[in-house]
């Protein structure tokens, strides 16, 4: 894992110190809000209808125990005891006071962490497939090239007053767990007579305009990567709206002037700046690669597994949801879900952050990643440690068997914490998770994505859910709009409309209506919400939940 | 026609702790909604929200608020005004956590 230089720790402590200044001088009154705002914005400091919220970057998605239980300790220390994951591998911190956001930043700063540009209209943390490093199905660990746009995206001083916010997303694998399809720029690490480059992705985005990317470049080589970016971002920079603030995205952009266009654009600007980069960013990325280098995964029998898996029905529940295939022998990737049902999807508790980062410590070569589904996992566990971390997890409300399930669901923060938002999404989810645990349904209806939003905005991705469920405020009383067949993955689709919204009592038995059309008409058990959905169309599933539009048309 | 004026309250969040509060007629302010102002004159809400950004030395955000009158003073009319004087809905946390300790 990456661990900072003298230069970064010199870098973060004055930036911190400078944002102390920043925060004394608003106390005093130097600074009025309007000079303020954009200063604590910079360093993730928002203001949401209850308290100040601190978002810190997790940098593509890894932690090391250590990091874990700086997080607990700020979650502790000053806050109510628990952070909150996002879909952007952040973590959001919902009730500090002002006077301590230095403190914590310090904090955070020693453990090599910070809250850099989690805000504001600049490049914004990259986000990367949580399993990377570990997964079988990858070509090569994207993390490096993360880290490197990491350190060249702080504080680059283009990039700081861009039109808008700009996210980039990596994998290194075929199959896209990072939805990079849904990002400003997306990077999918390619295979091409033998090297490996990058597929770049420009454009895509959910919020008020969801769309997905469009190819700008099939195959990018690695050493060209910075110049390109830095190429996309210049045309951006100079092409994309500022009059408009639903306009200023790069999807916009993309949209109003062309793919051709922008292609064109970015070719010609990468050929002037490519001469720039002198080779430094290389000798960098060389740098950087030596502490992604994978730890030497131990060999030895799956004994304790294989024995668990057979007699613990309790164990071999969780092992078939949340473990996924691993890269080396004897080994898997654990997720551990924050989605106990009933509770707020990607929440942890302090004493729950030190337990993960213990048994990451004990028996996950020191490595911890928090995924955009707001989960945290192990990514590299010897399989006969699986009963042992099973039993601890279990001790600690951390056990729950629902990976990829109908309660394994994302939701933002909603009118319950965010000042942008026109609903609550967490308290619809935790009613699906609790309704669907009773009927004890979940693990037969299988694979099954729900993704809620409280506003327009989808920071709960819910045009990539395969249902999504979007809250919104109609005359003044909450109303949930539902879509259908969204798909976040490398086959990325925007859902559709059912038809007009429900109120927040109904919105259950709303869900609970399509999931018996599926179970109803699918063709076996294998066919996944997603497939049905795909080959019935929505008819059906309209049909189910509007039963008096159907009449009046019959 | 211009829709008809509504009962405004002044609403903010408190500089160092981030925390909503209402402003007063005797231009203080008040954690609790029931002690706020309730005006009731649209000439008069802007007035007094000029009043209230006086105080932006350590004050956040200031602005008017649907509200109505009730028994004990005024009370939210929209669902997020009604959250901004409880708290959240996942945790008892927020005013509904400082009132329960009074």
């Amino acid at each position: 894992m990456y661990k900072y230089n003298e230069f970064d720790e010199a870098f973060l402590a004055e930036r911190n110190a400078q944002f102390r200044a920043q925060v004394e001088r608003r106390i005093d009154g130097s600074l009025t809000e309007d000079e303020f705002k954009p200063l604590r914005l910079m360093n993730g400091v928002y203001l949401q209808l209850h308290a100040y919220m601190l978002r810190v970057a997790i940098p593509y998605g890894t932690l090391n125990p250590h990091q874990m239980r700086t997080l607990a300790l700020l979650a502790e220390k000053w806050d109510k005891g628990y952070g909150h994951f996002t879909t952007r591998q952040n973590i959001q911190y919902n009730w500090p006071k002002l006077r301590d956001i230095p403190e914590m930043l310090d904090a955070l700063g020693e453990a090599g962490l910070h809250a850099i540009q989690t805000s504001g209209n600049t490049i914004r943390n990259t986000t990367a497939d949580h399993f990377a490093g570990a997964a079988a199905d990858e070509l090569t660990d994207p993390r490096p090239y993360a880290e490197l746009i990491r350190q060249w995206s702080t504080d680059h001083p283009e990039f700081q007053f861009l039109g808008r916010k700009f996210k980039i997303a990596i994998t290194g694998s075929p199959n896209d767990r990072a939805v990079t399809k849904a990002h400003d720029v997306g990077l999918r690490m390619v295979e091409r007579d033998g090297e490996i480059g990058f597929e770049v992705v420009v454009g895509g985005g959910l919020g008020r305009t969801p769309l997905v990317g469009k190819v700008l470049r099939e195959f990018l080589p690695q050493a060209d990567l910075l110049p390109y970016l830095e190429a996309i971002l210049s045309v951006y920079n100079v092409l994309g709206r500022r009059d408009n603030k639903y306009k200023a995205r790069i999807k916009i952009t993309v949209q109003e002037n062309g793919i051709d266009t922008i292609r064109a654009k970015v070719e010609e600007a990468f050929l002037a700046l490519r001469g720039q980069f002198d080779g430094t960013d290389q000798a960098l990325l060389a740098e950087i690669k030596e502490h992604f280098k994978a730890p030497e995964f131990r060999s030895g029998s799956t004994e304790a597994f294989d024995a668990a898996y057979a007699n613990d029905p309790v164990f071999r529940a969780w092992a078939d949801t949340n473990l996924a295939e691993h890269r080396a022998e004897g080994h898997a990737i654990a997720t551990i879900s924050i989605k106990a049902h009933g509770q707020t999807p990607g929440d942890a508790t302090a004493e729950q952050m030190r337990v993960m980062a213990d048994l990451a410590e004990q028996y996950a070569y020191g490595e911890l990643r928090i995924s955009h589904q707001q989960n945290v996992i192990l990514p590299h566990v010897h399989k006969n440690d699986l009963p042992a971390i099973h039993a601890a997890l279990k001790a600690n409300g951390l056990a729950t068997a629902n990976i990829g399930l109908i309660s394994d669901i994302i939701a933002c923060p909603g009118m319950d914490y965010c000042a942008l938002a026109t609903a609550r999404s967490i308290p619809v989810a935790q009613e699906i998770a609790t309704r669907f645990d009773e009927l004890k349904m979940e693990h037969d209806i299988g694979h099954l994505q729900i993704k809620i939003s409280g506003c327009i905005n989808a920071c709960g991705h819910h045009h990539v859910a395969h249902i999504g469920i979007l809250g919104l405020d109609r005359a003044g009383v909450e109303n949930y709009q539902i879509t259908l067949g969204g798909d976040a993955t490398e086959t990325a689709a925007i859902g559709t409309r059912t038809g007009p919204g429900f109120a927040y009592d109904e919105i259950v038995p709303a869900v609970e209506r399509i999931v018996e059309v599926y179970m109803a008409q699918r063709e076996s058990a294998e066919e996944t919400f997603l497939e049905t959905y795909r080959r019935i169309g929505m008819e059906p599933f309209k049909a189910a939940l509007y039963p008096e539009a159907q009449k009046k048309v019959a | 026609m211009a829709r008809a004026f509504t009962p405004k309250v002044i609403t903010a969040n408190d500089l160092l702790e981030g925390d909503v509060i209402y402003f007063t007629a005797d231009n203080g302010w008040t954690r609790n909604l029931s002690e706020a102002e309730l005006i009731t004159d649209e000439a008069e809400a802007q007035l007094r929200l000029i009043e209230a950004e006086k105080q932006n030395i350590r004050i956040v955000g200031a602005y008017l608020a649907d509200a109505k009158a009730g028994p004990n003073g005024p009370e939210p009319t929209h669902f997020r005004e009604e959250f901004r004087r409880t708290g959240p809905s996942n945790y008892f946390h927020g005013k509904q956590e400082a009132q329960a300790n009074v």
